[in-house]
């Protein structure tokens, strides 16, 4: 396909969309409440009152709200429907004629979608993420062509470089550097790896990214193969995450067929293929160096770095690899030009960042915001705050990651400022804790995930990990000793330091900032356990008098 | 200055420790200038005293007797010493841990390989019940100074002593630390 | 080859280009502890107790997988330095059953040594006394998984040296084991050579020699440094 014919493909597409869209969400979230039925009574409604020519239902990817769906969105009029079910989908195409509709409204205009600028989600939840037409009628593969026609490899590293986009998979170490480095390393034979394996828990922006607008994925992958001269691309995506694996499949599948993928695409020097690989349930395998060695085929432990992946990768090769987001945020930039996206964000983090909302928040589901909104905007609005009380604290960044207390909620949701206040930005998981949470609990659980997720190589995360889980656990239930709260802060620090891997390395983040805000938690539970000790003059359990 | 109140107990040990000890030979006579025992399975004492200056505790912690001694002694004593592997690692009888539960253990030993009558020994306040795991002496109380070994050398006893007797904790350094 | 100068510890040091800090410091005489190393081996910086604290980088560095540069300042032995290889031993004390009365290696243990070279008069963390096996199928040797570190030492010397690769690791974090070929018992192991590398290679009792009693099992891993030269450098000297 040359670039004239995928302008004609859009063109033609485009064309042939009918005035009213109706929009059903046929991501995971909505699929697990049903929405297939729904969709499905959509379509028969649409066949039965004969308004086939007028109005088209359309399978579309994350509408965002994921916590009340079914979603059903209508277009021209911008109607939002939530919790939808099959017998109000008939009413949401009989008020298109003019009817009463019995589904429940919600409101577009809400902050919850009003405060958001779609970067990354500017296609997620408006087209099929099955359809490369629908894609390519969204301006898909127009900022492949510009690369390939209009710009040098060197030219799209500058203007990667220029954005200023950083890494959003939790480091966020600059794209355009990385991107430079590998360029730069002499070497036949380069790869570009695109990091799925999203793994903190209550993290799920990638899997909607990859469920709604697979193509854009492709399309940032070959981007920056074109940049770094390579020319195999591998998609790491976990084992639990099947509907963005099909619809992976079906997009490579696709872009295949209409010459997007393979050799000479678009009529340029590029030859491009991408396979995927499929993780089978390790979290480590999204550390950089440890998904590098599982798609070799070895146990996907990391390694020391340096080398970095960017000058030895994937079997010695230098290799690009970048998280899902990341590469997402590609096809905007070049499409909008870099200084666009440089003009959202703050000074050092610049563009949006996709938040995935959970916990105790009343609006669950995905958001996209400028770099920089404070995260009071984030909980109260566009959350909508917690069902009971107020929230106590925010956790970002997983388990790798620190709570922000609710006094701290005017910071601005930035690299620098969150890990200033002893988090950091991570994956874009964002946990809401209200009153009833406990922050030794909220720690022992992150705990309790590194000592499962170890990969056993280095002695301080393997061991350590476990040693640390023992403490939490010993006080959160009331047993611990002053001497535990002492030990562990110590065992954290050294954790900290000496572990081999970003897992050991960041695994006493949440012990050591909830150490730092709610310290009165942990003493709380250490008074417990002495009155309790002392009611029953219990002189056999521990006591290290 | 008066003679330095000593004494020395074994809970879950072999005793090995305490013949380590009397291999000081002659520098105990030395020794016998210094400390008074008031206490000690080598020596003719009923009761654990108060106002001890020094114990050493040789042995894990195996049984619920052996905890509320335990408990008595850090309370009576102003230096608490772990003497001999078992007491600082739990050793040898420490290696019933890993077979968890005490249940299937005394299963095992007293009713599967009894000849005759197999039954678990119960005597209420006779035979102390087992605890759940055997434990190393600092996991329960509070210890000041630690000599490893399996036992400890008359040498390495010797060094430790003689801080003590100096009025110094002892800190054991190099090979001095070696357990086994 | 390049001659590279640096500081260690505040003394000057010269190394070659391509050097290793760990191999500076030995040529300099400031050791610096170690227990997943073995020379002739690749080096995984996996135990963590070579670390040292270099001048214009915030993360600690691991000695044995760090390339001398010109101008670097490296201390390897500060308070901080102690402290954490004192902590990492306690934590491997406390992670396994390492019961040296009873072991074929005492007295000839390189954790046994750690551990006193450290300062460890006993460990602040709990024991936790894993659930771990034995295996003697095998009819020369035999693997006591209690005593394992994970140093992963027989992994990379029948991988690298004999080229069997009978050893692998199975199994995540503290759940983590050595394996002969697919989890199998190792007299069955098919890819295995009874060569002895591995029992050479264990730094602790976990890999032994059947027939040998407490204390007896003495272990010289000068042998694989023989069959490592021989193969770079041709030449048969120890």
């Amino acid at each position: 396909m040359d670039p004239s014919e995928l302008q004609e493909l859009a063109a033609r597409e485009r064309a042939a969309q009918p005035k009213i869209v109706i929009r059903t969400c046929m991501s995971t979230a909505c699929l697990a409440v049903d929405s297939e039925p729904v969709k499905a009574a959509l379509d028969a409604a649409v066949e039965e009152t004969g308004l086939k020519d007028r109005v088209k239902v359309v399978g579309v990817g994350c509408l965002g709200l994921c916590g009340k769906g079914p979603l059903v969105a209508v277009d021209p009029t911008g109607e939002l429907y939530q919790h939808v079910t099959p017998e109000q989908a008939r009413s949401i195409v009989s008020s298109v004629a003019g009817g009463p509709v019995t589904a429940e409204r919600l409101d577009p205009t809400s902050p919850f979608f009003s405060k958001q600028v779609a970067v990354v989600r500017e296609n997620s939840g408006m087209i099929d993420p099955e359809r490369i037409e629908a894609y390519i009628a969204a301006d898909g593969y127009v900022a492949l062509t510009t690369a390939l026609r209009d710009m040098s490899p060197s030219d799209v590293v500058d203007a990667i470089t220029a954005s200023g986009l950083r890494g959003r998979g939790g480091a966020g170490f600059p794209t355009g550097l990385k991107w430079a480095m590998v360029a730069k390393s002499p070497s036949d034979r380069k790869f570009v790896v695109c990091n799925g394996d999203e793994g903190d828990p209550g993290a799920f922006m990638d899997r909607s990214i990859l469920e709604s607008d697979p193509h854009r994925v492709l399309e940032g992958m070959a981007i920056a193969a074109y940049a770094v001269g390579a020319s195999q691309g591998f998609i790491y995506v976990r084992g639990e995450y099947p509907l963005a694996i099909t619809r992976l499949k079906k997009a490579i599948q696709q872009a295949k067929r209409l010459g997007l993928l393979g050799a000479q695409i678009l009529d340029s020097s590029l030859d491009l293929r991408i396979d995927l690989r499929i993780g089978a349930g390790a979290f480590v395998c999204g550390e950089e160096t440890g998904l590098l060695a599982s798609i070799e085929g070895r146990r996907g432990t990391p390694r020391a770095r340096p080398p970095f992946p960017a000058e030895r990768g994937l079997w010695g090769f230098p290799t690009v690899i970048n998280n899902v987001e990341t590469l997402a945020n590609i096809p905007t930039i070049l499409r909008k030009g870099p200084e666009w996206f440089a003009s959202i964000g703050t000074e050092r983090s610049k563009g949006t960042k996709v938040f995935a909302l959970a916990g105790k928040i009343l609006n669950t589901g995905l958001i996209e915001v400028p770099m920089g909104m404070p995260l009071r905007t984030i909980v109260e609005e566009m959350g909508g705050g917690v069902a009971v009380g107020k929230a106590k604290a925010v956790q970002t960044g997983g388990p790798s990651g620190g709570c922000i207390p609710a006094a701290l909620f005017d910071t601005p949701v930035d690299f620098e400022a969150l890990a200033q206040v002893g988090s950091m930005m991570g994956s874009g998981g964002l946990v809401v804790m209200d009153e009833a949470d406990n922050m030794v609990d909220v720690a022992r659980f992150f705990m309790e995930f590194c000592t499962e997720e170890s990969c056993g190589k280095c002695v301080p995360c393997r061991a350590g990990t476990v040693q640390m889980l023992r403490m939490l656990t010993r006080i959160a239930d009331g047993e611990g000793h002053e001497e535990d709260l002492e030990t562990l802060e110590s065992l954290c620090t050294m954790v900290k330091s000496a572990s081999l891997c970003g897992l050991g390395q960041s695994a006493p983040n949440p012990v050591l900032s909830t150490l730092r805000y709610f310290r009165h938690e942990y003493e709380e539970a250490l008074r417990r356990r002495r009155s309790s000790h002392e009611e029953s003059g219990d002189k056999a359990g521990d006591s290290a008098g | 200055m008066g003679k330095i109140r000593f004494a020395s107990v074994w809970l879950g040990g072999c005793s090995g420790c305490h013949m380590s000890f009397l291999d000081l030979d002659e520098w105990l006579i030395d020794l016998a200038e210094l400390v008074e025992v008031v206490y000690s399975p080598i020596a003719d004492a009923k009761v654990f005293p108060s106002n001890v200056d020094v114990t050493l505790i040789e042995g894990a912690v195996c049984n619920e007797d052996n905890l509320e001694v335990l408990h008595t002694i850090r309370e009576r004593s102003r230096l608490l010493v772990s003497f001999g592997d078992c007491a600082v690692t739990g050793n040898v009888p420490a290696m019933r841990n890993p077979l968890g539960d005490v249940d299937p253990i005394l299963q095992v030993v007293y009713v599967e390989a009894a000849d005759a009558q197999g039954q678990y020994p119960v005597e209420s306040g006779v035979v102390p019940p087992l605890l759940p795991r055997v434990r190393p002496v600092h996991e329960c109380v509070r210890v000041d100074a630690f000599i490893s070994g399996c036992p400890p050398s008359a040498d390495r006893i010797k060094a430790a002593l003689e801080a003590i007797v100096a009025g110094e904790t002892p800190h054991l350094t190099g090979s001095q630390l070696k357990a086994g | 080859m390049a001659v590279i100068t640096l500081k260690i510890n505040g003394k000057d040091v010269t190394a070659h280009e391509g050097q290793t800090l760990l191999e500076a410091a030995r040529d300099a005489n400031l050791p610096i502890p170690t227990l997943c190393h073995l020379h002739g081996l690749s080096d995984v910086a996996a135990c963590r107790l070579c670390i040292v604290e270099v001048v214009g980088t915030p993360r600690l560095l691991a000695a044995c997988v760090t390339r001398v540069a010109d101008g670097m300042e490296v201390s390897t032995n500060t308070e901080r330095l102690q402290e954490y290889r004192r902590m990492i031993v306690e934590l491997l004390f406390a992670e396994g059953n390492h019961f040296c009365a009873v072991c074929l290696a005492n007295g000839n243990c390189e954790l046994q040594n750690l551990g006193a070279a450290v300062g460890m008069d006993h460990s602040r963390y709990e024991y936790l006394y894993p659930k771990r096996s034995v295996d003697i199928t095998h009819e020369r040797f035999g693997v006591d998984h209690n005593r394992c570190v994970l140093c992963s030492r027989c992994v990379r010397v029948c991988d690298e040296v004999e080229g069997a690769h009978t050893w692998d690791i199975a199994g995540r974090g503290g759940k983590a084991r050595v394996i002969a070929d697919m989890n199998k018992p190792w007299g069955d192991a098919s890819s295995c050579t009874t060569c002895g590398k591995c029992v050479q290679a264990c730094p602790t009792g976990a890999i032994f020699r059947l027939g040998a009693t407490v204390a007896e099992m003495q272990k010289d891993s000068s042998r694989l440094e023989l069959i490592v030269t021989a193969r770079e450098k041709r030449q048969w000297v120890r």
